[in-house]
């Protein structure tokens, strides 16, 4: 069999996630027409009367078939329409895509934090396996997973804001006295650096720290535990025997041979480490006031304010397919046998 | 037997963080159980006149903003937390070993529409499927169960799928097939329960992850609602006094809550060791 091109593997892992999002979307309409409770209602809000109830309906287009409806639905998806918000007033759309960098920023500074830290400890609880560093770490990771992020938060705000004061008020992503810098990105700390605005980076990074480290440490259990046992399987392996004959340094043979070949399945971890970030990130914008879509879903539920409910969880799992998507793509470009088995 | 009871022997011996974490178990379910008999004080009981105390010998969890003694509401929330944890846990487990045995079992077009149904469910980050069910379910602590059972189900039957399709084939099966037992009976009686040592682990682990998950649904303020004692609605209503210096309120039902995940996940490892050494990682 010809080995198949990259862009041709490409091409089959995106029409691969197409059932995916196929599956979303129906779920996500189903959570909302097809359960219990009167939709236009929710719509409408907990304060409308019956008239404005029964405009939503026929707005919704509520007095139709199921069948006509999901059709309407993935018409307005089409047309990027999510609806209106009724406490903002502004479409969820809008609303989306103006929180979504504050959520994203959070989370890859989360991830990348994790992984930081996670590798380096897997590595070393691998290189000497039943060590009490091993039982060290492992008992880490333990009690890193059963954090709950919200009570981690709080905690870490107690002790590094009320008690130590080394960091600001965890009262969102910059404090009042600085201005948002001019959007490039999204991302505050990219674009007070593509600014020049060094203050505003310090700023910005200072706020960004507790919550990342909070969501970093709910993310350290999976990635340190899948490294030392990849890096073990990878250690007791064939080939590292015979690299370590040949008189290869050891630096070389650990990081050279056994790592890259023990990246694999951590780079598969990550799809399930996305899956708990995202939620995770729910609870962490709420403890830290942070701008995000997370926080955004939650005073909708306080609200009753469904559209913007259903545009997030609609929002996050088409986040999360892509994510998935690239992690496949990822996995593409580290191991060149990825996608020719199949 | 002997044989078993050596083993666990061994594996207590050698692992002193597992014997601790079931005995932590033992003590949070004798809480669950006791926990509204043995409270010091009512849970709901409110006074304004001790309110906002910080610990002491009387209140050894201190008091939360109307006056309600901290210790009492976190004992007493232990059965409501696991409560809503076991019941979710039980439920998937139940219907995700049906679905996984069916789909292992049978293949074709039962494994093709329960896996594509499962990978559905999987393709959403599972906090937030769980958050927009209770949310268009309505919020109730009936729909928090529904919920983290529902979001717990794809891990039980691919489990169960995958390892009752390694079996299906295997000699005992064909031998229980040549005696005439029928296909229900072979799943039931023959395959599931050689599943089942591996299961255990995965409920143990799932336990600590369903409280987490609860205990979170409930932070953002879904399903238990107040004044019932909850320890994520405890640390909800405490975050509002971290930030003044009143850490008693939140720290504690948290702590509990964060001991009882803890305690799970360290007893799921410790079973895995016990069960399938070669699976530690």
């Amino acid at each position: 069999m010809a080995k198949p091109s990259t862009s041709q593997i490409v091409t089959q892992r995106i029409l691969a996630a197409l059932p995916s999002v196929i599956g979303v979307v129906i779920v996500t309409f189903l959570l909302t027409r097809a359960l219990p409770g009167d939709p236009a209602a929710f719509f409408a809000g907990p304060a409308a009367t019956a008239a404005a109830i029964e405009e939503v309906r026929r707005n919704l287009g509520l007095d139709k078939s199921l069948l006509e409806q999901f059709f309407l639905y993935v018409g307005d998806l089409f047309r990027g329409d999510l609806g209106v918000s009724l406490i903002t007033g502004q479409t969820v759309v809008y609303d989306l895509m103006t929180r979504l960098p504050a959520s994203l920023e959070l989370t890859l500074a989360g991830l990348v934090l994790a992984i930081a830290l996670a590798v380096p400890l897997g590595v070393l609880a691998a290189t000497r396996p039943n060590s009490w560093i091993d039982h060290g770490i492992r008992l880490l990771a333990t009690a890193g997973v059963s954090l709950p992020t919200f009570f981690t938060g709080l905690f870490l705000i107690y002790l590094l804001y009320y008690r130590l004061g080394v960091v600001p008020a965890p009262l969102g992503r910059l404090n009042i006295l600085y201005s948002a810098p001019p959007q490039i990105t999204g991302f505050y700390l990219v674009d007070s650096l593509l600014s020049g605005n060094l203050g505003l980076f310090g700023a910005a990074a200072a706020q960004l720290f507790l919550p990342a480290v909070t969501l970093g440490l709910f993310a350290l259990a999976p990635l340190t535990r899948v490294t030392r046992a990849s890096m073990l399987g990878m250690l007791s392996s064939d080939f590292i025997r015979t690299a370590r004959a040949s008189g290869l340094p050891p630096r070389q043979v650990l990081f050279g041979y056994a790592f890259r070949n023990a990246l694999l399945p951590i780079v598969t971890t990550l799809g399930i480490v996305f899956s708990f970030l995202l939620g995770a990130n729910i609870l962490v914008e709420k403890v830290f006031a942070w701008p995000g879509i997370g926080s955004y879903a939650v005073e909708a539920l306080v609200a009753s304010d469904y559209a913007p409910i259903q545009g997030f969880i609609l929002t996050m799992a088409l986040l999360y397919v892509v994510l998935n998507l690239l992690i496949d793509l990822l996995y593409v470009v580290i191991d060149p046998r990825a996608g020719v088995e199949s | 037997m002997t044989t078993t009871l050596k083993h666990t022997r061994y594996v207590i011996g050698e692992n002193l963080i597992t014997f601790a974490a079931f005995a932590l178990f033992l003590a949070l379910a004798l809480m669950a159980i006791l926990g509204p008999a043995i409270a010091p004080y009512s849970p709901l009981t409110t006074n304004s006149a001790i309110a906002l105390q910080s610990p002491s010998l009387a209140h050894w969890f201190g008091t939360d903003q109307l006056g309600r003694d901290v210790l009492s509401r976190v004992m007493v929330a232990t059965r409501l937390d696991l409560g809503i944890a076991v019941l979710a846990v039980a439920l998937s487990f139940v219907v995700g070993s049906f679905l996984g045995t069916c789909a292992g079992y049978f293949g074709g077009w039962t494994d093709r529409i329960i896996s594509r149904c499962i990978d559905t469910l999987m393709a959403f980050p599972l906090f937030v499927l769980a958050m927009g069910l209770v949310a268009a379910l309505g919020n109730s602590i009936e729909n928090i169960i529904y919920a983290t059972a529902m979001i717990n189900l794809p891990l039980y039957t691919r489990v169960i799928r995958s390892e009752v399709l390694v079996r299906r084939s295997a000699g005992f099966v064909e031998a229980a097939r040549l005696t005439g037992n029928g296909d229900w009976r072979i799943m039931a009686y023959h395959l599931f329960p050689n599943v089942l040592p591996v299961m255990m682990v995965h409920v143990s682990l799932n336990m600590g992850w369903a409280i987490l998950n609860a205990a979170g649904l409930s932070f953002i303020g879904l399903g238990v609602q107040p004044p019932t004692a909850e320890w994520g609605i405890m640390v909800a209503e405490g975050a509002t006094y971290i930030v003044s210096g009143e850490w008693w309120l939140a720290l504690f039902p948290g702590a509990v809550l964060m001991l009882a995940v803890f305690c799970f996940n360290l007893l799921g490892d410790g079973l895995r060791d016990l069960i399938d050494p070669r699976m530690r990682t």
